[in-house]
């Protein structure tokens, strides 16, 4: 045996230039090319998703409105105790801020409904200040001077209000999402029992969401495997029975179900002339409606990942199990049902994600009981123009996701996703 | 008042056109038949009288419209009607023109409840609670009837957040109605509410959208419910006439004229303003829809039919009170936040 | 209408079996009576009694099977797509169910006995090895299935895998192994539960040809060595002929004939046998004579051949005359043959191990030689006109195609 020499200099094309350097142009031009062709998507999901889940996150600790609407007051406070009162120049810049904020009402009335989030009432304790100020003459003491304006400038709790709000980022709203806040003492402490709401909603969502995933399955597999063995002919219509809702707006079909589930409802008609039910069944405004409601118009999504999971299963492997001695029922449990997990599991996941983000089946066809997180962001945002909350809540949701899909993978696989 | 007509695409649209003729003076409201009787009442006899030409359109209350023509000095509207909430938000952030009430009218004619800085209220509307006549064999008098499910059987309808409903619960355990706010205004007054709401949860059937109570009224759902009550007049119109109102524990409220900052139509706007304040205009305008005047001395000049059908009747101001709506500003997320935990439970 | 197709069925599966075997003469319909209930012998392990199959209740795409399986024979069930012998297959393994007619095992009706208690093993066209389990999983199925205890199946699986050469794969999956060695796998889960037949549904049809032909050989010694009874379907008549003890053809639901393989080729009773196994020149004739076991067909351009009489009819009729390639002699070889012509040389086509020449001969265009290299003559030149013969006892005359 000899060994081949390795050419001590590098191989060259016919032009003299190294072949590496002359492969990695080459393949350099491809990549440039599919990348140019993809840019357009790029930047799409660029500016359509990704910047507005950044600025979701971001806006989740944004805290502008304090910091920047009483910088002297803050700067004063860094040398407060947090046990008494704050010293007579914390009183003087607060003075100074407000008496600065005058001239612009919006940082006014923004500051003032932030603090107004940390202790009821103080929106106008600021309006009210800010009304008197300034003062004609200096006062001798700025405290016992804005204490006349308002007694409550004298208890410490509003001056913690404004010391927790110092940073432009503040953990409030996540922390709220989850009912906590900081206390006076700056500790992470539990919400009042009678405030808390969203640990709560948050095992509500997941909760309906999970037997929604499961009604689904239940009813989706068979009907799945119904789809995949019956002859071309008869599927297809089949499937077009399936599909016909993705081709209903959801409001229409949400309002069906009330016309159909209400108690003066066909379904309740029905039940009563048979004399099958005395009273009306309470089928909608309680969790009934939001289960009938989001089973039916998730359903497709359960079935289509299935369906085209179970379309590549050979029928010879179950034969090939019952040939083996296995009982038709057990082969199918065996066999047939594990090689469709891929399918289960796609459309579980799907189905899964698609219901902790739902809001309108909910909010029309539920009752308070079933209100899910995004009612509550679609609440803050629209209701009471609370982003800080809309946006912690959201980004909570987003986390679940995003944690979900990572158990998903880890147990699964995300490469058996089998999406259709 | 969210409970009008929404049509923002139409609004939009008009606007847009609108802004194009040449006028002396822009007015908005919102739409629906509340426009329909301001029309009637206000525009078409202040253009005959005064041969000024008036440019009306409709929104949907976003102050952020108001807030953009001000922050960027081209005020294109002059007076707009606000509800109160905006008003006075409205006037602390300065997007309205401070009132001279020797242009408008003598202050003292006017419910208190009307005035304020930037605006005047021109018509009251009122929540109250409405009943099926053909499913209760006696007629409900109070909100302490309300919560008698023994008494009267049946679920019973409440709008699905904090305000007003725990004005009602207060009324309903006793508090007289000029000291709800009072008691609201303590956590010991805040736990009674929500006590009292505890004894009626399993019986409420909540609203959320204002046409949704006649609805439920009228098809039997429930047997009671809070109400707005120019719905349940438009219901009576429309030939439910089983339904009734019962004013006692009313809350009202004001819908008011603002002039925008800086309208250059300053003097015209008010020259309008107090033309739709005038006791014998209010009163066209509440023959036409069944919100009351907020000029007293539009009462004696109505119809003893028609003035006993509006929140300002004497009898139905008897016992109702006025909404606070400082407190609501202070005290709203709050209060919400509160509600929706106990109402999820 | 049904007895005629009994009759034909039957004429053509039984009859050469018992006259080459026995040395009886027999041509045409005679056959028939040897087809009778009450005719099986401890001998036979499956039997299909008159079974008729059809889907859409008016055509039948299995017309009327008879077939008798022996106790330990690799039977093969061989036909062009649709001629119904997967079908056949198919009822046999209990998946389709006989429109009409009856099928024993050892003796006991199976027609009311659900597939998986058939204990058949059967290996399918794709293999069918359950993706989610490994190899060893695999060939445990049918044991745990009968519930075999944990020692007894790691014998039986290590045993089997031993046997197919796979031991080492045993924590593999499917997917990770190659077509042979998957191919291996299903034969090897058919085999492990020890079932009495073992059906094969063209097993080798996704491999390559060199693969193909080693499986074939190591499926022949597998069976050879275990001494189980296979029922194996394919299409491919190379393979037909290589690994069977017995092979049924199958045309238009019909078993045409089932012999060795070396009389399928060597005797076809019919047309349709003579063209689909091996190569074949076909001269089409009348029937001048016939005397006994030998008849004599004149050609249209009014040549005589002697050949053997196996499947002719009254004198007069139109005939089939088969003749193999390899059988044709040429130049002075000729002379020692009963039937001589001579022949113009159109082509040669040169294959390696032997030449292939085309030629004219007695009007047919494209008559086939087949030639040995090494006897090939090298001074033969395309064009040349050359005599040629063949013996009468390697020609047959058939039924006319």
């Amino acid at each position: 045996m000899t060994d081949i020499a390795l050419p001590a200099t590098p191989l060259l094309t016919a032009d003299g230039t190294p072949l590496k350097t002359r492969l990695k142009r080459i393949e350099r031009l491809h990549q440039l090319k599919s990348v140019a062709l993809i840019l357009p998507l790029i930047l799409f999901l660029a500016l359509t998703f990704l910047a507005p889940i950044i600025s979701m996150l971001g806006r989740s600790v944004d805290n502008p409105e304090v910091a920047s609407a009483m910088p002297h007051t803050i700067a004063a406070m860094a040398q407060w105790n947090k046990k008494a009162l704050p010293g007579d120049d914390v009183y003087a810049a607060l003075v100074s801020d407000l008496t600065e904020m005058k001239s612009d009402q919006q940082r006014l009335s923004d500051a003032a409904k932030r603090l107004n989030m940390e202790i009821a009432g103080f929106r106008s304790l600021m309006q009210k200040t800010a009304r008197a100020l300034p003062f004609e003459t200096a006062p001798a003491s700025y405290k016992s001077a804005l204490r006349d304006i308002d007694e409550r400038w004298g208890d410490p709790a509003y001056w913690h209000a404004i010391e927790r709000n110092a940073s432009t980022n503040t953990p409030y709203y996540l922390l709220a999402s989850v009912d906590l806040n900081i206390n006076d003492q700056g500790d992470v402490a539990k919400a009042e029992p009678e405030k808390a709401i969203y640990l709560e909603v948050f095992a509500r969502t997941f909760w309906i969401s999970a037997v929604v995933t499961v009604i689904c399955l239940l009813l989706g597999f068979p009907l799945a495997y119904l789809l995949a063995t019956l002859p071309t002919r008869q599927s297809n219509l089949l499937m077009i029975l399936v599909l016909l809702p993705f081709w209903t707006s959801i409001l229409v079909r949400v309002a069906a179900w009330i016309v159909l589930l209400q108690s003066g409802g066909l379904i309740n008609g029905a039940l009563l002339s048979l004399s099958i039910i005395e009273a009306p069944l309470q089928l909608v405004f309680n969790r009934t409606g939001v289960y009938i409601s989001m089973v039916h118009i998730l359903l497709p999504y359960m079935i289509l990942p299935i369906y085209s999971v179970m379309k590549g299963i050979s029928p010879s492997y179950v034969r090939a199990a019952v040939s083996l001695g296995c009982h038709p029922i057990r082969s199918f449990w065996k066999v047939y049902f594990p090689l469709s997990l891929a399918g289960v599991g796609a459309g579980g996941l799907l189905v899964f994600i698609l219901c902790i983000g739902y809001y309108i089946t909910p909010a029309l066809l539920g009752g308070p009981k079933d209100q899910m997180v995004s009612y509550f962001v679609a609440f803050y945002t629209n209701t009471t123009i609370n982003w800080g909350m809309a946006t912690a809540l959201g980004s909570l949701l987003l986390l679940a996701t995003v944690v979900l899909y990572a158990v998903y993978n880890r147990l699964v696989g995300a490469s058996n996703l089998k999406l259709g | 008042m969210k409970r009008f007509d929404i049509k923002p695409l139409v609004a939009a649209m008009v606007c847009l056109s609108s802004l194009s003729y040449a006028k002396d003076l822009t007015v908005i409201s919102f739409g629906g038949a509340n426009k329909d009787a301001q029309v009637k009442a206000y525009y078409e006899p202040y253009k005959k009288a005064t041969g000024t030409n008036l440019v009306t359109s409709d929104y949907n209350g976003e102050q952020a419209k108001i807030k953009a023509m001000v922050q960027s000095k081209s005020v294109d509207w002059d007076v707009v009607e606000v509800e109160t909430p905006e008003l006075i938000r409205g006037c602390e952030e300065g997007l309205y023109e401070k009132l001279d009430w020797s242009k408008l009218g003598n202050k003292a004619d006017f419910l208190p409840a009307a005035v304020s800085d930037c605006g005047i209220g021109f018509f009251v509307w009122s929540t109250v609670f409405a009943y099926n006549a053909d499913k209760l064999k006696t007629a409900p008098k109070s909100w302490a009837d309300f919560w008698d499910v023994k008494k009267f059987p049946g679920k019973r309808g409440l709008r699905k957040g904090a305000k007003y409903t725990l004005e009602f619960a207060l009324l309903a355990d006793g508090v007289k109605p000029a000291e709800v706010y009072k008691v609201l205004g303590t956590k010991a007054g805040v736990d009674r509410a929500f006590k009292k709401l505890d004894a009626l949860k399993p019986s409420i059937q909540w609203w959320e959208a204002g046409a949704q109570p006649p609805q439920f009224l009228a098809s039997g759902d429930v047997v009671m419910s809070s109400v707005y009550n120019g719905r349940i007049a438009n219901a009576q119109k429309e030939g439910n006439k089983n339904l009734k109102i019962v004013w006692s524990g009313g809350i009202y409220d004001v819908d008011s004229w603002a002039i925008v900052k800086g309208s250059p139509n300053k003097a015209a706007a008010e020259k309008f303003i107090a033309y739709t304040l005038k006791p014998e205009n209010q009163k066209v305008y509440s023959q036409n829809i069944a919100y009351g005047p907020t000029n007293t001395k539009t009462i004696p000049l109505l119809d003893k039919a028609v003035a006993a059908e509006l929140p300002t009747a004497p009898a139905n101001l008897k016992d109702a009170l006025p909404i606070n709506v400082q407190f609501w500003v202070d005290n709203g997320e709050e209060l919400e936040q509160r509600f929706n935990a106990w109402a999820a439970k | 209408m049904t007895s005629q197709i009994l009759a034909k069925a039957s004429s053509f599966s039984f009859r050469n079996m018992f006259v080459r075997e026995s040395g009886a003469a027999g041509t045409g319909a005679t056959g028939a009576a040897l087809v009778g209930v009450g005719m099986e012998s401890p001998d036979t392990l499956v039997s299909f009694r008159q079974v008729q199959k059809s889907y859409d209740g008016e055509t039948l795409i299995v017309k009327n099977l008879n077939l008798e399986i022996r106790r330990g024979e690799f039977l093969t069930l061989l036909g062009p797509s649709g001629s119904g012998k997967t079908t056949s297959l198919m009822m046999l393994a209990g998946f389709e169910v006989p429109t009409s007619g009856e099928i024993r095992l050892d003796g006991k009706l199976l027609n009311n006995v659900p597939p998986h208690k058939r204990d058949i093993g059967m290996v399918f066209q794709n293999y069918a090895l359950f993706p989610h389990l490994t190899i060893f999983e695999n060939l445990a199925f049918p044991l745990k299935v009968r519930n075999e205890g944990f020692r007894e199946i790691r014998y039986q699986v290590d045993k089997v895998l031993e046997m197919v050469q796979l031991e080492k794969f045993a924590q593999r999956y499917p997917g990770q192994l190659s077509g042979g060695q998957q191919q291996r796998v299903a034969l090897a889960r058919a085999l492990v539960f020890k079932p009495k037949l073992v059906l094969m549904d063209e097993p080798l049809g996704a491999l390559d040809k060199q693969l193909r032909e080693h499986m074939q050989m190591e499926i022949k010694h597998i069976h050879q060595q275990l001494g189980v009874t296979v029922v194996y379907v394919t299409h491919d008549q190379g393979e037909a002929l290589t690994m069977s003890d017995r092979v049924a053809v199958f045309n238009n639901g019909i078993i045409q004939q089932i012999d060795k393989p070396e009389i399928l080729y060597e005797r076809p009773g019919n047309s349709f046998v003579a063209n689909f196994i091996g190569e074949n020149n076909r001269l089409s004739g009348k029937l001048v004579s016939q005397d006994g076991d030998i008849c004599l067909v004149a050609l249209p351009m009014g040549e005589r051949v002697v050949a053997r009489a196996v499947n002719v009819g009254q004198i007069g009729d139109e005939v089939s005359l088969s003749i193999r390639p390899e059988r044709v002699v040429l130049n002075d070889a000729a002379q020692a043959v009963e039937n001589r012509f001579n022949g113009q040389i159109r082509e040669f086509i040169y294959l390696g191990d032997h030449v292939r020449i085309r030629m004219e001969v007695c009007g047919a265009q494209d008559f086939i030689i087949k030639m040995p290299t090494s006897q090939f003559d090298s001074n033969l030149r395309e064009g040349d006109v050359v005599p040629l013969g063949w013996a009468a006892e390697h020609t047959h005359a058939l039924d006319p195609v």
